[in-house]
C-alpha cells in the first residue's frame, strides 16, 4: 500500500522537475518581471543595479507602444482570415480524401502532409524565392501576362505570410481531421444511407458534428500558433522592407529584449500574448460549446 | 491499420458503394489540383539546386538550366567552412532525438501515473499541465533565456535541449491512452503475483502505450526539428546551431554575397530530404493522437 502511495509521485517526477525548470519558473519569472524594473547605477551600470516594483509600469509602456498594439492588431486580423480559411481547407480536403470518389487517397494524404516535416525557418527561405521579382517562375508567368504583382508590399506581405503557414500546416490539419473521421463507426454511414441520405447530407449530419473534437483542437492550435508567428516574418524582412522590428507581438518583444535591453518591458510583452493565448481559446471553447449545447 | 486490414474495411464500407465515375474524376481532379500547390515549391527547390546563381535569375525556374550544377551544389554546401552543415546537421539530429525521446518517456510515465493512480493533488496537476499546453513556446522562451542566462546555461547544448524534454501535450495524451488501454484487472493481477510498482509500469504499461508513445515521439521529434526561436536566443555560436539556425544565416548573406544563393538553395534541399522522406513514410502512424484511445479502432 505505501508502495503504492508513493509510485506515482515517482513516476512524475522527472517531468514535473523539467515542467517546473522550462514552464513554471519561466513563467512566474516573467511575471516578477513584468512588473519590476531596473535602475542601473553609474554610468554604464558598473555600479549594480536595484530593483525596484513597478506596478504596471511596464505593461503601460508596452501598450502604449503603437508599434506594438498594431502588431497584435496585425495578427489578430491575419488570425480571422487565415485560421477560418485554413481549417475549412483542411476539412474538406479530410471529406474528400475519406470519400469513396477518392482515387490514391494515401498518395495525397502523404503529399499534403509532407510540407509539416519542413521547419518554418526553411519554408520561409523556400518562399521567399517563390516571392522575389526575377527569381520566382511565377512572379515571371504574371509579368508575360502583363500583371505585375507585388506580394512584398506594405499591403500584401502579411497574406504571403498566411500562404506560408497555410501551407505548412494545412495538411497537418487534415491528418487530424482524418483520424477523427476513421473513428466513425461503418454503421452509422449504413443506417443514414437506408435512410437515403446522399453524400452531402451524410457529411452535414453525421461527418461534421463527429469531427467536432478534431476541429476544436486544430482551431485552437492555430490560434495559439498564430501568436506566436515569429519566424517567418523574421526571415521575410530579408527581403521585404514592409515588415518592421515589431511586425507581430513576438518580434516586438524579441526586438524590445534584445535590440533594446528592455527586459522587463519584453516581460510584460511575453505575458501578454500568453494571456492573450488563454482567453482566446477558452473564448473560442466556451463559445462553441454554447452553441453546441443550444442545438 | 496495415493495407490490408485497411483494403477490407474499404470493401465493407458502405462509402465505397456507389462511386460513379463522373464523381471519382471531380474529387480526384480536386485533389490533383491541391496536391500540385503542396508539392511545387519542393519541385522548384529540386530544379534550384542544380543551378548556379546566375542560371538561377535567367532560366525558367520550374525547368532545368542547359548544365546541372546539382553535384557542385551539394559538395559546396557539405564542404563550406569545414563541412559545418554537417555539424548543424549532427546538432538538430541531436537535439531532435534526444529530446525527443526523453520526453516522451517523461510524458509516458507521468500519463500513466496520472490515469492510473488515485491520489490527492492528481487534478491539481493535472490541470498545471493542461494549462501548460496553451502557453505559447515561445511566451516562455524569453524568461527561459533570463533564467538559464543567470544559471549560467545559455550557449549550451543544455539550453536547448532541457526544454525540450518537456512535453505537456505528450502527456496529456499518454493519459488518454493510458486510461483507455491499461486495464486495471491486469495491473490488479500483476500485484498479486508480487510485481513492483515500478516494474509493472515497464513492462505491462510501457507496452500497452507504445502507439501513444509513437505519436508523442513523432511530434516532439518534428517541434525540436522545427524550433527556431528557442535556439536563437539561446545559442550565440555558430558550432551549437541547429540546421534552422545555420541555413538562416547563409540565407541572410545572399543580398550582400550572390553566391550564398547556391549554398542556401543546395542546403535547403539536403536539409528538407530526410524530414520529407520521413514524413512520406511516418504519416501512416500519426493518428492525430488526439482521437487515439479515446475512440478505439
Amino acid at each position: 500500500m505505501k508502495a503504492q502511495k508513493a509510485a506515482p509521485w515517482l513516476l512524475l517526477t522527472p517531468f514535473l522537475a523539467f515542467f517546473t525548470l522550462a514552464f513554471l519558473l519561466p513563467i512566474l519569472y516573467a511575471v516578477w518581471q513584468s512588473f519590476t524594473r531596473v535602475r542601473l547605477s553609474g554610468l554604464f551600470g558598473e555600479d549594480g543595479a536595484t530593483t525596484s516594483f513597478a506596478g504596471f509600469d511596464n505593461y503601460a509602456k508596452a501598450l502604449g507602444n503603437p508599434e506594438f498594439t498594431a502588431s497584435i492588431g496585425r495578427v489578430l486580423l491575419f488570425g480571422a482570415v487565415q485560421v477560418p480559411l485554413m481549417i475549412a481547407l483542411a476539412t474538406v480536403l479530410a471529406l474528400l480524401l475519406e470519400s469513396a470518389s477518392a482515387k490514391w487517397p494515401r498518395f495525397f494524404r502523404a503529399a499534403y502532409f509532407m510540407p509539416y516535416g519542413v521547419p518554418g525557418v526553411i519554408a520561409t527561405i523556400l518562399w521567399s524565392f517563390l516571392y522575389v521579382p526575377g527569381l520566382s517562375p511565377f512572379l515571371d508567368l504574371a509579368e508575360s501576362l502583363g500583371i505585375t504583382v507585388d506580394v512584398l508590399g506594405p499591403s500584401t506581405v502579411l497574406w504571403s505570410i498566411a500562404n506560408i503557414v497555410t501551407w505548412t500546416y494545412t495538411g497537418y490539419n487534415t491528418l487530424i481531421i482524418v483520424a477523427q473521421l476513421k473513428a466513425i463507426p461503418g454503421d452509422l454511414y449504413e443506417a443514414a444511407r437506408v435512410d437515403g441520405a446522399g453524400p452531402w447530407q451524410i457529411a452535414r449530419s453525421i461527418q461534421l458534428p463527429l469531427i467536432r473534437p478534431a476541429l476544436m483542437l486544430t482551431v485552437v492550435f492555430s490560434i495559439i500558433g498564430t501568436l506566436q508567428i515569429f519566424a517567418e516574418p523574421k526571415i521575410l524582412r530579408e527581403v521585404s522592407p514592409a515588415i518592421n522590428n515589431d511586425y507581430t507581438p513576438n518580434l516586438a518583444a524579441y526586438n524590445s529584449a534584445f535590440n533594446y535591453n528592455e527586459y522587463n518591458v519584453a516581460a510584460a510583452q511575453a505575458v501578454l500574448i500568453a494571456l492573450a493565448a488563454f482567453v482566446l481559446s477558452y473564448a473560442f471553447l466556451y463559445l462553441s460549446n454554447r452553441k453546441a449545447g443550444r442545438r | 491499420m496495415s493495407a490490408k486490414d485497411r483494403a477490407g474495411a474499404r470493401a465493407a464500407d458502405p462509402r465505397q458503394r456507389r462511386a460513379n465515375a463522373g464523381s471519382t474524376i471531380l474529387v480526384t481532379g480536386i485533389l490533383v489540383v491541391v496536391s500540385v500547390y503542396f508539392l511545387v515549391p519542393a519541385y522548384w527547390i529540386v530544379v534550384a539546386a542544380t543551378k548556379t546563381t546566375e542560371d538561377l535569375f535567367t532560366t525558367n525556374g520550374f525547368w532545368f538550366a542547359p548544365t546541372t550544377h546539382l553535384t557542385e551544389n551539394v559538395t559546396r554546401v557539405l564542404t563550406y567552412d569545414d563541412g559545418i552543415f554537417l555539424r548543424w546537421f549532427a546538432n538538430s539530429v541531436l537535439y531532435a532525438g534526444i529530446g525527443g525521446l526523453v520526453a516522451t518517456l517523461f510524458a509516458a510515465a507521468g500519463g500513466y501515473a496520472l490515469a492510473k493512480y488515485a491520489f490527492r493533488g492528481r487534478e491539481a496537476v493535472y490541470g498545471l499541465v493542461l494549462g501548460g499546453v496553451l502557453v505559447p513556446a515561445t511566451a516562455t522562451a524569453l524568461p527561459l533565456f533570463l533564467l538559464f542566462s543567470e544559471l549560467g546555461l545559455t550557449n549550451s547544448y543544455w539550453s536547448v535541449l532541457i526544454p525540450s524534454v518537456v512535453s505537456p501535450f505528450g502527456l496529456f495524451l499518454c493519459r488518454i491512452y493510458a486510461a483507455a488501454t491499461v486495464p486495471d484487472t491486469v495491473i490488479e493481477a500483476a500485484r498479486i503475483d508480487g510485481a513492483g510498482e515500478m516494474r509493472i509500469f515497464a513492462t505491462l504499461g510501457l507496452r500497452a502505450m507504445v502507439p501513444a508513445m509513437v505519436t508523442v515521439f513523432l511530434f516532439q521529434l518534428v517541434g525540436i526539428w522545427n524550433n527556431y526561436f528557442l535556439p536563437l536566443i539561446m545559442l550565440a555560436d555558430p558550432d551549437l546551431y541547429p540546421l534552422t539556425l545555420g541555413l538562416n544565416n547563409w540565407y541572410a548573406q545572399v543580398e550582400r554575397l550572390p553566391e550564398f544563393y547556391e549554398l542556401t538553395t543546395g542546403g535547403v534541399l539536403v536539409s528538407t530530404v530526410p524530414l520529407v522522406a520521413a514524413m512520406f513514410v511516418l504519416q501512416r502512424f500519426w493518428r492525430g493522437g488526439f482521437t487515439e484511445g479515446a475512440v478505439k479502432e
